[in-house]
Parts: C-alpha cells; structure tokens; sequence
C-alpha cells in the first residue's frame, strides 16, 4: 500500500517522538551535568544521503545545524563501501561535529532488510576530555583534550577496543566519559528500533518519499515564511568583551524574495583563547536567532535550515581555523543571536527583542584542600546561572533566565552536596533591568564561599562586564556584569582564578536591554517594579519621569 | 473497613460532582452538576439521591471518602488566601527565578508563569543551615521579632516558611514558626521541613508556598462540609483521597491540602487498579479519555505507579516546564492535551495537527449545535459513524452531522478524509504518550492490558491497542464515574518523606535508622487516624544515583533496620533497577541515596476474583452500522450491541459497536469482545488467546 499524504504526516510526527525519545534516554543516563540540567545533547535521524529528516528539540539551538551538517562528513569520509550493518561512528572534532572536543557525536547507520537506508545521530557534552580541562585557558586545540578523528566506534557490531583505551588513558573520568560514549551508542540503537516498528506499521523499507515529503513541506513553508518579510540589505554590529581584547561581531543580513543570507564579514579576528568559534557553531547560533523571528513553527529538519544561507570569513573569531583553542566557543556563540536580531530589527520594526545577557555564566570550581596534606579530597562543581533578557516591543525581558541557550540552573541545595562550597546568595540583581517602556530582565547576584579546609579555583567564562547588553529604541542598555570578591576586589571575567578559604566570590550577572522610551512605561508597571524593589523611588522618578 | 460497610465516594469535577455508593446489594452512582460556590451543596444532593437509590438512609452510611479538584482550581484561578513567605536571605527569589529555563525554544514572546507569592510578600532571615544539617549561620531573635511585626502588619491570611537545608535541619523553620505563633495563634502557618522535607528548594518551597496558599480556604470549606453533612443527617466519617491514591483524614488533608492536588485523577487509577486485581493482571496501562485530556498510568501488580514530584498548573498547553513543580507523593499520570473536544487545524506546513486547544463543553464539538464551528475529535467520530447522531449520552444530545461537515471542511480536505486524519492524529498522540512513557519506565508495552474508561476512552481505546501492539483491552462498567468508585478501593496511606543525603560507601546506619523509625511513626500516626487497627504493610523507597549524576531512580527496598551487610542489599536493588530501566550499569562508581520515601498502608481486602470468559456464545444484535476503520482504511459493516446483552460470556466479532448510555465502545475488524462476570468488556485481538 503506498503511504498517503495522512500516512507521512503520522509518520512525521512519529519519527518526532522517536527523536524526542532518543534524547530524553541520553539525559537521563548521561553524567555531565550538562547533559542532564541543560540539554546539552542532540539527537535526530538523517537519510541515505545525509539530510536530516528530524531532530529532537534539546536545550541547545548550538546543535541544531552542527548536528545536521556532521553527518554528511561522516558519510563522506567513511564512505557507503565501507559502511556495514553494526558500525557505530565517532568524532569529537569541533570542526566536524558541534565546536568543541566536549562535544561527541555518535553516528549509527541504520539497516532494513540488509539495505542501508539512513543514520541516527546524537551528540553529547561528556564531563571530561582530557587537556586542560573545560575552560578558556588554552592557546591551540591541542591543550585542550584528546581529539577523536571521524572513526569507528563499533564495525559489524564490535566495540574497538584501542579507542577504548584511548580515551580511558587521556581523561580524568574515565568510567564516565566511555559510559557516555555507550549511552550514545544505545541512544542510537533504542531509535532504530523504534524506527523500524514504525516501517513494520506502515509497511515501507525505505525512507526517501517520507524524507521527502517532510524536507519539502518545511522548504516550502520557510521559504513563503521568509518571502514575507522585507527585501533589502541589513548591517548590523555589536561590539561584546572577548577574552583579553573586545570584539566586534558584525552581520549583513540580503533578503531578496525567497532568498536570505547571512553574511559575518567585517568581524574580528581570531583570539588567542579558547572563545573562538568554528563557523558550524556560529552558523547554528545564527540560524537559530533568524528561526526564531521568521519560522518558529517549522521543525528543524535539512529543508527548514537549508533556506537560510550563513557564512563567516574563514580566519574570523566566528569561523575560526585549526588549530584555534575553542574549548568554550559557547561563549562568543551565544551572543550571535544578538547582533542577527540587531539586523533584524532594522528589518522588521517591533519584531524582536533587546540585547540581553545572553552568554551563560557557566561557572566550573576545582576545590582544593588548602593544605594538600589535609587527606581532603578533591571535587569539582559546575554551575549554570543566567542574566536577564531583552525586553521584547511587546512584554518585560525574562529575569535570570537563558536565551539563546535552554539551559536550566541546579539546585544550590544539590549544588552544595556535590562540592565543599556555600552558595550564600543566588538571587536577582535589583535595578539591573535595562529600563524602558517594557524592561529588560533583571540579572542575579550569586556569592560563593569555600567551606572549612578548602580554596577553589574557578574558570571564568564570562561576557557583557566591558560591554553591557544595550536597549532599543529608546530603551536603556542593562546593567553590566561584574566579577569581585567580597572585599571589592575586581577580578578577570575570564580565565582561571583563586578564592582562598575566607574569601567570598561574588559574581553579579549581567541583565537585559530596555525596549522604548522609559518615560512610555505605564504608570502601573513602574508601580509594580518599586513595590517588588526591581527599582528604587529615586529611579523611578529620575529614569522613568514617575512622581507617583 | 468492611466489605459490608455502606460507604460512598464523592469526586467534585470541573463539570460534574460524581457519587458512587456502596451497599451490600451493589452499588449506586449519579452525577449532578458541580456547584462553584457552595461545593458541599451538590455533595449533599449527590448523596442524598445516592441514597435513595440505593433505599437507604443517610443515617446507615459508614464512611464518606471525597476528592476534588477544587484545591488544582485553586491554584490555577490564583483565588488562594493572602501568603507572605519566609525565607534563608539570599534565597528571596527562588520561586521566580525558577530553572532559569524557557519551556518553549522558539517564541521570542514567551511569558513564564508569575509566582504564586509576589516579591513584595516574600521576607528574608539571616541564617543558614549546611547541606548536612549543621548550623552554619544562627538565627537571630531579635530580626524574628521584627520580621513578625511586619508580617503582623502586613494583613496576611496565611504564612509560609522555608529555609535552606531544612529537609536536613528543621530547627529554625520551627523556631520561626513557634515564635510566630506565639504573636499571632489562628495564623494559618506551614513549613517546608514538614510538608515536604525533600533535597531541591524550588519544589520544596513551591510545595510549601502551595499548601500555605490553598490551606485556609480548603480547611474553611471542609469543615463547613462536615457541618452540612451533619445538619443533613450523615455522621459518618469523612476521608479525603489523596494524590498519591490512599486516605487521609479531614485534620490531615486541612494542615496538608497539597497532597490533594491530583485526588480526582488518582481515584481513576484506582478505580483502573481495583480491575487490574479483579482480572489478575499484573501490568495495566490505564487510559482516561474525557473532553479536554487524556491521562495515561501504568498499574502494575496491582498498585499504579507513584512518583514524588509532579507539575500543577501547566499555563502553557500542557507544556512540560510551564507549570509548578511541586513535590508530594502522587500517582505518576501522563497528561496530554486529547480529548473528545480537542480541535483539529492545519499548520504552516499543511499539516493536521489535533489539540490540546479544546473546544470544551461550552461550546462544545460543532455537532452539538451550540456555536462550535472548529473540527474537533467528537465531530471526526460522528463523520466516521463511530458516534450514532441520534444515540448520543442515551439521546440526550442530538448531533448534527451537517454541522460536523461544515467544520471539517475548513481543514479543506474531504469531510471523511478530514475525519480519519484527525482521529489517527489524536491516537497517534496518545499512543507515543503512551510509548514514551512506557520506555520511560523501562517496560514494553507490548506486554501490557489496556484499561479504558472516561467518556472518550472506549471510542478510541481499541485503535490505540492496534497502534501499541497491545493484545487485551478492558473496558469496565461504571466508567463514567470511575474516579467516585475508586475512591472505595483506596487504603488508608500515607507517605513520609525525608531528604538524608547518603552515599553507600560512607553510610551512616545509625543516622538513617534513625530517620526510618522517625518516617514510619509519622506515617503511622496519620494512617491510625483512619485505619483504626486494620492490619498495615509499608513501602520503602530510596532516589538513588550514582554519585555525579543528577537525575535518581526509585528503588524499592526492603523495610528494616539496615546492619552492615544491608549496605550490599541496597547497592544491588538498585543496580537492578538500574538495569531494568538503562540496559545496564556502570562499573567502578560510587552510589548515593538523596531522598527517601517510606508508605504505611493499610492492606486492601482481596479483589474478588473475576473469572475471564474468553469464548463465548453470539450476542443478541440491535441492527447493523457501518463506520470506518482506521487499520484497513475503509468502511466496514459493524453489529451493534447493547452493553446490557454483553452478559458474561457473550461474544462479538469485531467489527462491532457497544452501545450504552454513558459512551459507546468501538471493536475494530481485528478485536472481538466477550462480556465478563463483572460487567467489564474484554477486547481481545483475534489472533491472540485470551
């Protein structure tokens, strides 16, 4: 029976949940904390040729093209003759899979009845690597981990051992960067299986029509998407902290009918730090911020991300080259959306929100007994913490809340099992909203002590303290972000850094953009920030003209 | 309990108020219509006609046990009594700073829920508890005294206090609360190391803030039903169901109203329970389908499964994130947004997409004539002839095929073709709800009996079984007010929990004895309340991990002293339960407990037995219709029946149609139904045996 246009719709909408399914197994038997509090995962499924025909919808927009477009390498390098039923695929190399050697992406070709006839993919942020460690120290990739090149994890079924004990050898977490390379693998694994119950169901044995049919419908539905807006030629810059020098990230965004390009010409160069982004990074980012103004509803698949065309010259901190240190890419990564919607806002007015914080303020501490000989042991935290969000033409920016990441915090309570620290503050920063007629969101205040017995070394990540997130139209730019310790020390917002026993970290994250002149705001809603204290009386009379 | 005692059920809905009462002779039900602002009044009707059908007096009732939603409405209308919050300073905004997570990755114009207490009502105290229960900061007295005037001042109804680390270390939320109390007696107070005494602020607090939030006006409402029922002639005792599926008493559910949430939604998997163990079925999947959700649980051996947090308030479709996560023990339930009202559109891709936005009962499907014009599920099953136009809820609602034409039509696609796409789409969803949570839970669902009830459910339960590969489907009698019934076969329970953070290779038998002994008094004062003696069995359950990851699983453990050699015990129960659900377990990694789970119940009587007929002789048939079946994709000529002749051991060959008043059961070309000695019908798919 030849499947109707109903039956591809159910099918579609299947392979949704089988994706979704494939993701929700990594989250909850990964053990980066990544993976498990922020999504930092992807999982789809790809046809014969390498399109992807669906993907889940994780935390993490960073996977969204560099996922779609790493299969088609492995394809391409491993190459149909050399590709049998049972073979499992692997990289971590930022060029190939999704920026950073953190990330590994497993590949599994997938079967029915003896003919090869697509791939499931996922990727995964793993706790360790090797190197230096997660963080933006490093002058060239190679300090940064071990590097997997495009091979095979598995060939007919059986595990390599040699890579095996490659990674075992060149990482500090042995048991639980090679389990995470097996949870990938059965990721895989429980989607074909799910895949092929559905082919059984509807009585198919190849997936090109159903490709087909769903790469077309979501390419016809961005086009006319981006066929209604505005034609013409945007630029846009934005200039953010860097790691040691500021840089300029620049846009021009070419709309013409159904075409749309993208085009990073005119940013910066290279760090020297691992900030540096390859293009596939960048080009997710980007995409993601278009998406999100021009075709939210359309699922991501290789029709829906094709349309929009995004470059980056080769060499520029958003494209950069072998052997740039990338480690946390994440960074310069999340600020694209930013400047892409810049020029979208010169596109179509009222459309999308302020700048926000935008980079995630990931915060990894190393506690180290202060006296080595003490017996304690060592442990190492991870935080997720996020700022505040642009106002939007229409509604407040979202205090500490993540965009364009998806990234959920954890709790400070399980925080504190986990590492000798005392999480004293972790609330918003009031006043940090960029005034407006609709605010941005607020910051938040984080302080962290060691306890009794330890020092903690702590890798700063951090953006937006040189170069606050700025308002539109009118509206104030956020507060910006500061990094001290309790003493009124400033410290770097980059790199590694010590807070000794008795010392306090205090990290006051940055907040959103202002949209619109604050004297427009209402009366009701300068109200509601005093009494919440989001603003004081005297900033509501000097910023926002209220005599209440 | 009794099985001679007279006992009613009374389940308050967002429409109706269910009662079923049960009597020696059997059982009576009936539905009235649920009354907003005096709730007690529509439970007196409902009993009082309960009781007249059943010809008994309000005098000779043993016990009255009552659910409702009225708690959930509560807090999604936000009509909750005025709450101030005390928290650890530093930890004001917890509540509104949430997971810091958007629930939906491509709106720009995302709103995020607006906390239950605002800024302005949420108080701070200098003091800190470590994660091990030390002090690492004192509470300051004179600051309490101040902090209290304020309140004082404030005008606040109800008060709420939580700290950090209190699940370890409840001294200072006790002593705020003492001194508190002190200055102000009939001040409605909760706190979180007592209402919810887990690892996690956020849950822990909204949890807390929940209860502090709903507590006067539920305490005020029950007590003013009590009064009723009393003045009415009824004095037995009142029970409430609770959402984790077992009975509490009124002063119980009046200082914890939390653990009422999901009380309705719980007495359907009970009431789905009570037939698992009739029938002897070891793994259930219950399935209720009503106008706007369908929920989904999984029954096994005879108890649905439970979990220790959920979501209420979802504000955004039905939105995994867009809710409340609070943390009180519930029945696990999978809700989506598929109902006999969800209607259909077409999405920018062109293609059909059904629910969760829902056409309600006001106005309803478009074939009941009220207004509705939009396509929704009910109208696809009237196209498709699964519904009888002049048939429906006994004839009381006529159909009307010409309106359910024109609103299909608007999905511009024949009116049939329309039908079938909607109704596979709104299976199709429920049957990956159904998959994914079965995968969730390590089982395969293959292996499971469905059992359907709520309205919807038997119209679409049969399709689903073909979707999932599922070879037996009961439909039981009753269905309609299955919660209210459920509510009958519920034990007294209660479960304490307690956040001892424990790894397995540094455990501290003593501290964790210790606190197992303290849990099972606690849970035992509560049950004895109810329980009166009857015999009791406890439960005990650990979250446990390996140590770095974040996400715990429940392991069931044996309930004892632990001595040394239980440490092994424990690392193997949940290294199996690891297995089951993972596939497999890793090496070389140290195991930790967070939170523990201990459940006093008293032991349920023994269902009785129900005898399978799986043969049978043919059942008489009212006449032959046709309806379209979705697997062979055509229509088919079906026999209908009444459900009254589906007497035990009366057989149907699908495809087949049972009708009754309450909802109609479809059997597709590949079932057949045999009747059952306890009124339920048995769906069984032909090839398989029964």
């Amino acid at each position: 029976m030849r499947p109707t246009a109903i039956d591809y719709q159910i099918m579609w909408n299947r392979l949704i949940a089988v994706v979704e399914e494939q993701a929700t197994t990594l989250i909850r038997t990964a053990f980066s904390t990544s993976v498990r509090e922020a999504g930092d995962l992807s999982a789809g499924l790809f046809d014969r040729t390498g399109r992807m025909i669906a993907q889940a919808v994780t935390g993490t927009p960073g996977h969204v093209n560099a996922m779609a477009e790493s299969v088609t390498h492995f394809a391409a390098q491993i190459g149909p003759e050399n590709t049998y039923e049972g073979d499992v695929f692997i990289t971590n190399d930022p060029w190939l899979g999704t920026g950073h050697l953190h990330d590994i992406t497993v590949v599994t070709p997938v079967f029915r009845k003896a003919k090869h006839i697509g791939y499931f993919a996922c990727t995964a942020h793993v706790v360790d690597i090797g190197g230096r460690g997660f963080g933006p120290d490093g002058n060239e990739v190679f300090e940064e981990g071990l590097l997997i090149p495009i091979t095979k994890f598995a060939e007919r079924g059986k595990v390599q051992d040699l890579l095996i004990q490659m990674v075992r050898a060149n990482v500090r977490t042995p048991d639980q960067t090679v389990g995470d390379m097996y949870s990938l693998a059965a990721c895989n694994e429980a989607g074909d299986r799910r895949l092929q119950s559905m082919m059984d169901e509807f009585d198919v044995d190849v997936l090109d029509g159903l490709s087909d049919f769903i790469i077309e419908s979501s390419r016809k539905a961005t086009l006319e998407a981006i066929s209604n807006v505005p034609n013409g030629v945007f630029t846009h810059g934005m200039q953010v902290d860097g790691y040691d020098a500021p840089v300029h990230m620049q846009v021009t965004l070419s709309i013409q009918g159904n075409t749309l390009k993208a085009d990073f010409d005119g940013t910066s160069g290279m760090s020297r730090f691992g900030v540096n982004c390859p293009e596939v990074y960048t080009r997710a980012y980007a995409c993601y911020a278009l998406k999100c103004a021009i075709a939210p509803q359309v699922p991501n698949n290789t029709g829906s991300l094709d349309p929009f065309e995004i470059t980056a010259p080769e060499g520029c901190i958003l494209a950069a080259t072998r052997p740039a240190p990338v480690s946390v890419r994440h960074v310069m990564g999340h600020l694209v959306p930013d400047v892409v919607l810049g020029a979208l806002h010169k596109m179509m007015p009222n459309t999308v929100p302020a700048e926000g914080a935008s980079a995630l303020w990931n915060i990894q501490i190393s506690a180290r007994p202060s006296d080595p000989s003490s017996g304690l042991p060592n442990r190492e935290v991870l935080m997720f913490n996020s700022g505040g969000t642009g106002a939007r033409p229409a509604l407040d920016g979202l205090s500490a809340t993540a965009f364009p990441s998806g990234v959920s915090t954890m709790s400070v309570e399980a925080t504190e099992h986990v590492g000798p620290i005392t999480v004293w503050r972790k609330d918003l920063r009031e006043g940090s909203g960029g005034a407006g007629a609709l605010r941005g969101g607020l910051g938040q205040t984080i302080e962290i002590e060691p306890r009794d017995g330890y020092d903690l070394y702590f890798n700063a990540m951090f953006d937006r303290v040189e170069n606050p997130a700025r308002g539109r139209d009118g509206g104030r730019n956020g507060g910006a972000g500061g990094v001290h310790l309790s003493d009124g020390t400033k410290l770097r917002s980059k790199g590694r850094q010590l807070i000794k026993n008795g010392q306090r970290l205090i990290l006051s994250l940055p907040g959103g953009g202002g949209f619109g002149d604050p004297k427009n705001r209402t009366r009701d809603a300068i109200e509601n920030d005093i009494a919440a204290g989001f603003i004081t009386q005297d900033e509501a009379r000097e910023i926002y003209e209220y005599e209440g | 309990m009794t099985k001679t005692d007279i006992r009613i059920g009374v389940d308050i809905g967002g429409t109706f108020t269910d009662v079923a009462l049960q009597h020696p002779n059997g059982l009576a039900t009936c539905k009235v219509l649920t009354n907003y602002n005096q709730p007690e009044q529509a439970i007196l009707d409902g009993i009082i006609e309960a009781t007249e059908q059943a010809g008994l007096e309000l005098a000779d009732i043993d016990q009255v046990i009552h659910g409702t939603t009225l708690v959930t409405n509560a807090l999604i209308e936000r009509r909750g009594a005025k709450t101030a919050f005390i928290t650890t300073e530093g930890f004001r905004d917890v509540i509104e700073m949430r997971s810091e997570n958007r629930f939906e990755q491509y709106d720009l114009n995302l709103a995020l829920p607006k906390p239950l207490v605002p800024r302005e009502d949420r108080f701070t105290l200098k003091e800190r508890m470590g994660p091990n229960g030390e002090v690492l900061l004192a509470l300051d007295l004179d600051e309490v005294d101040t902090l209290i005037s304020r309140i004082l001042d404030g005008g606040y109804e109800a008060v709420a206090i939580g700290l950090m680390h209190s699940y370890a270390n409840g001294a200072h939320e006790r002593a705020v609360e003492k001194a508190l109390r002190a200055a102000s007696p009939d001040l409605s107070i909760s706190i979180s190391s007592v209402i919810s005494p887990q690892m996690r602020e956020l849950p822990r607090f909204n949890t807390v803030i929940a209860n502090a939030y709903v507590r006067p006006q539920v305490a005020d409402y029950l007590s003013r039903l009590v009064h009723r029922l009393r003045e009415t002639g009824v004095n037995a005792p009142v029970f409430m169901l609770h959402s984790g599926g077992g009975l509490i008493t009124l002063e119980t559910a009046s200082e914890q109203p939390v653990r009422l949430l999901e009380s309705g939604p719980a007495g359907g998997a009970i009431f789905a329970a009570d037939f698992a163990r009739a029938h002897g079925l070891d793994k259930v999947l219950s399935f209720d389908m009503g106008g706007t959700t369908a929920k989904i649980c999984l029954i096994e051996n005879g108890a649905p499964k439970t979990a220790n947090t959920f979501e209420v308030a979802r504000t955004y479709r039905f939105k995994k994130g867009s809710g409340m996560t609070v943390s009180t023990p519930v029945v696990e339930m999978v809700e989506i947004g598929a109902g006999g009202g969800s209607i259909a559109s077409i999405d920018a891709m062109g293609r059909l997409q059904v629910g969760p936005r829902s056409a309600a009962s006001e106005p309803g499907p478009a074939c009941y004539g009220r207004g509705g014009t939009e396509p929704t599920v009910t109208d696809a099953n009237l196209l498709l002839g699964r519904l009888d136009p002049d048939n429906f809820a006994g004839g009381a609602i006529p159909l009307h095929v010409d309106c359910s034409e024109r609103a299909a039509g608007k999905l511009s696609l024949e009116p049939q073709d329309a039908a079938f796409g909607i109704t596979e789409m709104v299976d199709e969803n429920m049957a990956n709800a159904a998959r994914v949570h079965t995968v969730e839970n390590g089982r395969d669902i293959e292996h499971f009996t469905m059992i359907a009830f709520g309205g919807g459910a038997p119209l679409h339960a049969c399709r689903l079984c073909e979707k999932l590969g599922i070879s037996a489907l009961i439909i039981p009698p009753g269905a309609g007010v299955g919660s209210a019934i459920g509510f009958l076969k519920a034990p007294f329970s209660y479960e304490s929990t307690r956040g001892l953070f424990q790894r397995l290779d540094s455990f501290d038998l003593e501290a964790v004895n210790a606190a197992l002994d303290s849990m099972e008094k606690e849970a035992r004062d509560f049950v004895e309340d109810g329980a009166r003696g009857a015999p009791t069995e406890t439960r005990l359950t650990a979250l446990m991990r390996y140590s770095g990851q974040g996400w715990e699983i429940p392991v069931l453990l044996p309930h004892r002293a632990f001595a040394d050699h239980d440490i092994q015990t424990i690392q193997t129960a949940f290294e199996e339960a690891y297995r089951t659900l993972f596939g497999r377990t890793i090496e070389g990694l140290p195991v930790e407990i967070t939170n523990w789970l201990l459940t006093v119940a008293t032991v349920l009587p023994d269902a009785d037995a129900v005898e399978r007929h799986s043969k049978g002789s043919d059942a008489s048939v009212l006449r032959e219709r046709t309806f379209f079946d979705a697997a062979l994709r055509k229509t088919v000529t079906a026999k209908e029946v009444a459900r009254g002749d589906m007497t035990p051991g009366k057989m149907v060959s699908g495809p087949a149609i049972i009708v009754e008043n309450e909802t109609t059961t479809i059997v597709t070309s590949g079932y057949r139904v045999i009747g059952q000695g306890d009124g339920s019908l048995l769906l069984v798919k032909k090839e398989a045996n029964a």
